[in-house]
């Protein structure tokens, strides 16, 4: 069968032409240059088009605000302060601009403000760290605590500080989770004792979770003066988002393919090489699978959990914004709410890259 | 005493009104250094009667004594080769063997187990994939690393599940004749099963049917008086073969005719079909 097509492909005119021109083509062909040239343009022009329309929409919400400042002006204090109302708006005063959705200029010019902000910080943070360089060095010589630097937290500190509590809440779940898992996956009596208590908490709430860590924490700080927001934010993150690994984790281990076992008795392999060469390698994809969930989901419920802790991320940055009702913060917010968005996505990216690469089975993790 | 003896095994899956018997009423005694074939029709239950000799599974009633012992659990001196492949998907080809090749000879070095395994990967003709994970191998050659994996633990009996099916005749041939070699070698007991009679005839010793299911049991044995070694070229011209072959293939139409008109349930037939030997 080969053979004839073979032969017949040789029989072709010019059948030496195409070495050639294999050879002369760069690595990718054409179609796939095509194609990726066609993803892409969808995704720009599908960028662009929300940016429009988010500009659009903004401006009309801006234009609903603004007739009725004006509306209001005029109804309470006469055609005059209606006037005076409309200029000012026109003017681009900050102090009579209505405040509503900020377009899509206003988030970018915060977003700018934001860094500028962080630079001006990080010098102020230097300089003061040099200026206490003498006087902690003493400090530290008499065996007391040097002077830290307590001023305002910048944009990508908050960002950073978020992102620690994320790994903290990850590693802590990632720590809880999957040697329960794996020992309860490998008992059937200890699954159904622990399954109740999985479905009762599992649904729980973040804020309940930090409520529940906030009574617990703050009883072991008792005394302590050291500021704890940290921890408990990180631990309520944790307990939130450690259900999807450790329900995966026994489904994987309990659920291995029967052929797996039944050669693992053949080979009579001993319990602890059947965990470690059979049960774990074969359930390890599932792990993976709910730990990128665990991992999204801790990112997700962060905001919140940061919020009620008073932990300086983005949670309270978002939450002092919005109370603070100053004329960027909806631009500031909407900033964060981008950032938060994206680091989400590249979290994810991240983790689905080594859920493939622990995969045997590429295809199985979409 | 018999080598290996299945006295009036049954056995069924499930429970209560959803069970179904699979084997009923099996009794079969194979001798030490005796080579066995049983072909069956597919869904039969040969799987199952093959995971109950290797004490994967355990009768439902009636006994299965290796060595006069009750089977009770898996044992290295009887070597399995699954007919699905069963291999280790995050395992290399390689390691695969050797993971098996380390539990049977616990005390070797490691140097003496990694020569093994090269070995036993090099006669199934595999030393190029070596390194290859089975997602990347044929079904082909998966069933070879399968075969090298329960033959390079030296097992007292060799039990085979349908195990060169997904071949090409020369593999197949191949490996036929490396069975056969290692089974005679040091007089090792074979236990085979097949759906292609040929093959059978050309390896075994004696082929016995297993029925269609359910309660499949087994037929009339078919005694195989070819001297060994045999040459496939010549198994063609032997009388003693075709005389064989007929009768076989007659039983087995036979019962498969028969099970048709019983149940009016199509059962899929064997390959049986003249199958010509030279490649
Ligand atoms: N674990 C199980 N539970 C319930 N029924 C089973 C189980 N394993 C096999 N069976 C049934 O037992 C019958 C025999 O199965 P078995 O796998 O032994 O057949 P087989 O002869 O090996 O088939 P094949 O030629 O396709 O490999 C089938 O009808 C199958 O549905
Ligand atoms: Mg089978």
């Amino acid at each position: 069968m080969e053979q004839e097509i073979i032969l017949k492909k040789d029989r072709q005119p010019f059948s030496f032409v195409k070495p050639l021109v294999a050879k002369l083509t760069p690595k990718f062909n054409r179609g796939d240059l095509l194609g990726s040239l066609k993803k892409t343009g969808i995704t720009v022009i599908s960028i662009l088009l929300f940016i429009g329309l988010w500009h659009w929409g903004a401006k009309a919400l801006y234009d609903v605000e603004a007739d009725y400042k004006i509306e209001k002006a005029l109804t309470e204090r006469g055609a005059e302060a209606a006037a005076a109302e409309r200029a000012c708006i026109a003017s681009g005063d900050s102090s009579c601009q209505p405040n509503t959705l900020p377009s899509p200029s206003q988030v970018w010019a915060s977003l700018q403000s934001l860094i500028a902000d962080h630079k001006i910080i990080k010098a102020d943070k230097a300089a003061f760290v040099e200026k206490m360089a003498a006087t902690n060095a003493k400090l530290t010589a008499k065996g007391k605590d040097p002077i830290v630097y307590t001023g305002r937290a910048s944009f990508i500190d908050i960002v950073f500080t978020s992102i620690r509590t994320v790994f903290a809440g990850f590693l802590l779940a990632l720590l809880i989770a999957v040697p329960i898992g794996i020992i309860i996956g490998l008992s059937a009596p200890l699954r159904s004792a622990f399954n109740w208590f999985i479905q009762v908490f599992k649904p729980v709430s973040p804020v309940v979770w930090y409520l529940l860590v906030f009574m617990i924490v703050k009883t072991l700080y008792i005394g302590d003066s050291t500021d704890n927001a940290f921890v408990i934010s990180f631990i309520s993150v944790g307990l939130c988002a450690m259900w999807a690994t450790l329900v995966n984790t026994a489904m994987g281990v309990s659920s291995v393919d029967k052929d797996y076992i039944n050669v693992a008795k053949v080979l009579k392999l001993g319990t602890f090489q059947k965990v470690f060469k059979v049960i774990l390698p074969s359930s390890l994809p599932l792990i993976f699978t709910g730990l990128r969930i665990t991992l999204s989901v801790a990112w997700m419920v962060l905001i919140a959990i940061e919020l009620l802790a008073q932990s300086q991320g983005l949670g309270l940055f978002v939450w002092e914004e919005f109370q603070n009702g100053a004329n960027d913060s909806n631009s500031k917010i909407i900033v964060a709410m981008f950032v938060i968005g994206i680091i989400g996505f590249l979290l994810d990216r991240f983790m689905l890259t080594v859920q493939n690469m622990v995969s045997f089975n590429k295809n199985e993790a979409v | 005493m018999a080598y290996l003896e299945l006295n009036n095994v049954y056995k069924t899956y499930g429970e209560g009104t959803d069970s179904t018997e699979v084997l009923s009423n099996i009794n079969l005694t194979i001798e030490e250094g005796e080579f066995v074939a049983i072909v069956g029709f597919t869904g039969s239950g040969k799987t199952t009667l093959v995971n109950l000799i290797n004490g994967l599974l355990k009768p439902t009633s009636g006994e299965v004594l290796f060595k006069g012992k009750p089977v009770i659990d898996t044992s290295h001196e009887r070597g399995v080769i699954f007919q699905n492949y069963s291999l280790l998907p995050w395992l290399t080809v390689g390691q695969n063997v050797y993971m098996a090749v380390k539990e049977a000879f616990p005390k070797e070095k490691k140097s003496v187990l990694n020569q093994r395994v090269r070995d036993y990967v090099d006669m199934v003709n595999l030393t190029p994939a070596f390194n290859k994970r089975p997602k990347e191998l044929s079904g082909g050659m998966r069933q070879r690393v399968a075969v090298a994996r329960a033959l390079a633990m030296d097992p007292e009996m060799i039990i085979m599940d349908e195990p060169l099916g997904a071949l090409d005749a020369l593999t197949r041939g191949n490996l036929q004749d490396e069975i056969l070699h290692i089974w005679s070698k040091d007089k090792r007991t074979a236990l085979l099963i097949t759906n292609d009679v040929d093959e059978g005839i050309y390896m075994a010793d004696r082929i016995i049917p297993l029925k269609p299911g359910p309660n499949a049991t087994l037929g009339p044995e078919f005694k195989i008086a070819i001297d060994r070694p045999r040459d496939k070229t010549a198994l063609n011209d032997n009388p003693n073969y075709k005389k064989t072959r007929n009768a076989i293939i007659a039983y087995l139409m036979d019962i498969g005719e028969e099970r048709k008109s019983v149940s009016a349930t199509e059962y899929v037939l064997p390959e049986i079909a003249p199958k010509s030997f030279v490649a």
